[in-house]
């Protein structure tokens, strides 16, 4: 009885997780794709500009064109796995696209949104 | 001082003794005779005792380079720029072409040390000299693309196959158009043009 309540709890607690996830999910979705100026460039730039807007395909840089992984972590299982990685990429890629760092609760919507993918 | 570092020293002087050696027999070579125009057997001749295969640029070996270096682009071979112009490039990663490339500083001291000791004036490659060649000693270019010798080999190439071409966009993507720049590998033959193919003199 004592592992039913349990596995029980489990399920439970992973659902839990999924709603908010998918809750967050949405704000990240806005995020992702608002455009704003990139001076240097002279262009109107989103996070989608290089990942692209649909998160389980291959994004490309904009300037380079180099191929970019996807971002969706259910095609590509080592996004978010090294947190200094994610830190690294957060800070340079939201000065860059946006002119400012993001807040924590922003990544937080678009971390979800990776997830949620 | 430690005997350690008195020894390192002395090993760097030797180190750079012989380099100006190199250095100054690769300008009795060129004595008189365009840099672009030099016969490649020569050169190959005279290299083939230091790195086996010396028509190519030696691979990167540093990991942290090769990540950190290559996000956004295919990374460099150190050994296209000569160390003053890697230092300023490494000293400005906040503003990097545009972009934001910056690191913490020990990554950044790590990847430094690598490419000067890897840079154009410390490996005896034919790429590596004929672009040392083609920049003057008290310029620091941060582009291998703004270099002559880059300038010159590539003057035939048309803009269409390059800012006109999708796939290319700019010659900085050394990659799209040599497809084994990875690998070192920067000669004629291996050269494929996006959208047109190899490349007929
Ligand atoms: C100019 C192109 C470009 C733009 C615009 C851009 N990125 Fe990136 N992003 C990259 C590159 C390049 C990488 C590193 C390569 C890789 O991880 O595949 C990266 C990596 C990341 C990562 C690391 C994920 C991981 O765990 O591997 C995150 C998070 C990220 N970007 C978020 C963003 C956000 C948020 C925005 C918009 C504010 C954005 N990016 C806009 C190019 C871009
Ligand atoms: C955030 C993206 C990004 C990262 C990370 C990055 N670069 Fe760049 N780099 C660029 C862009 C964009 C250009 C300009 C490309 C163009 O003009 O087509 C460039 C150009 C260069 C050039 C000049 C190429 C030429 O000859 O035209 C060098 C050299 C260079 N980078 C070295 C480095 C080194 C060394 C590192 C690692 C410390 C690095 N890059 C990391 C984006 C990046
Ligand atoms: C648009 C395609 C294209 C791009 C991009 C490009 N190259 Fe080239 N490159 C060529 C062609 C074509 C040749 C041969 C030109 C000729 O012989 O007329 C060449 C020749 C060379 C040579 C001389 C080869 C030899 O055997 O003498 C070197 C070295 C070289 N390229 C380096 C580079 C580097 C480094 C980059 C990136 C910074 C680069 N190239 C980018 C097309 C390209």
């Amino acid at each position: 009885m004592k592992k039913y309540l349990f596995v029980a709890a489990l399920m439970l607690g992973a659902t839990g997780e999924n709603i908010s996830d998918l809750t967050a999910a949405e704000p990240g979705k806005q995020l992702w794709t608002q455009m704003h100026m990139q001076k240097k460039l002279g262009k109107q730039v989103s996070c989608a500009s290089c990942h692209t807007a649909d998160l389980k395909q291959a994004g490309e840089h904009l300037r380079t064109g180099k191929r970019i992984e996807p971002m969706a972590l259910s095609v590509n299982p080592e996004r978010l796995t090294d947190p200094a990685k994610v830190e690294k990429w957060f800070r340079r890629n939201c000065k860059w696209t946006w002119g400012r760092e993001c807040t924590a609760q922003e990544k937080q919507q678009i971390m979800a949104m990776m997830k949620a993918s | 001082m430690t005997l350690k570092t008195k020894q390192k020293r002395v090993l760097g002087m030797v180190l750079f003794a012989g380099c100006v050696g190199l250095s100054l027999s690769t300008l009795a070579w060129s004595d008189g005779d365009a840099w672009y125009e030099h016969d490649r057997e020569e050169h190959e001749h005279a290299e083939g005792g230091f790195y086996g295969n010396t028509s190519d640029v030696p691979m990167i070996t540093n990991a942290a380079y090769k990540t950190e270096c290559s996000a956004c682009h295919f990374a460099y071979p150190a050994g296209l720029l000569p160390e003053r112009s890697w230092l300023s490039v490494m000293n400005n990663l906040e503003n990097h072409f545009g972009e934001n490339a910056e690191l913490d500083p020990e990554t950044q001291a790590t990847i430094t040390r690598y490419l000067q000791g890897h840079a154009a004036d410390r490996i005896p490659n034919r790429f590596s000299r004929s672009i040392l060649r083609s920049i003057r000693p008290d310029q620091a270019p941060l582009r291998i693309t703004e270099t002559s010798y880059f300038e010159h080999k590539h003057r035939e190439v048309p803009d269409r196959m390059v800012r006109g071409n999708d796939k290319v966009r700019s010659f900085s993507n050394c990659l799209s158009c040599h497809s084994m720049a990875d690998k070192g590998v920067f000669d004629e033959d291996s050269v494929r043009i996006p959208g047109f193919g190899r490349w007929e003199d």
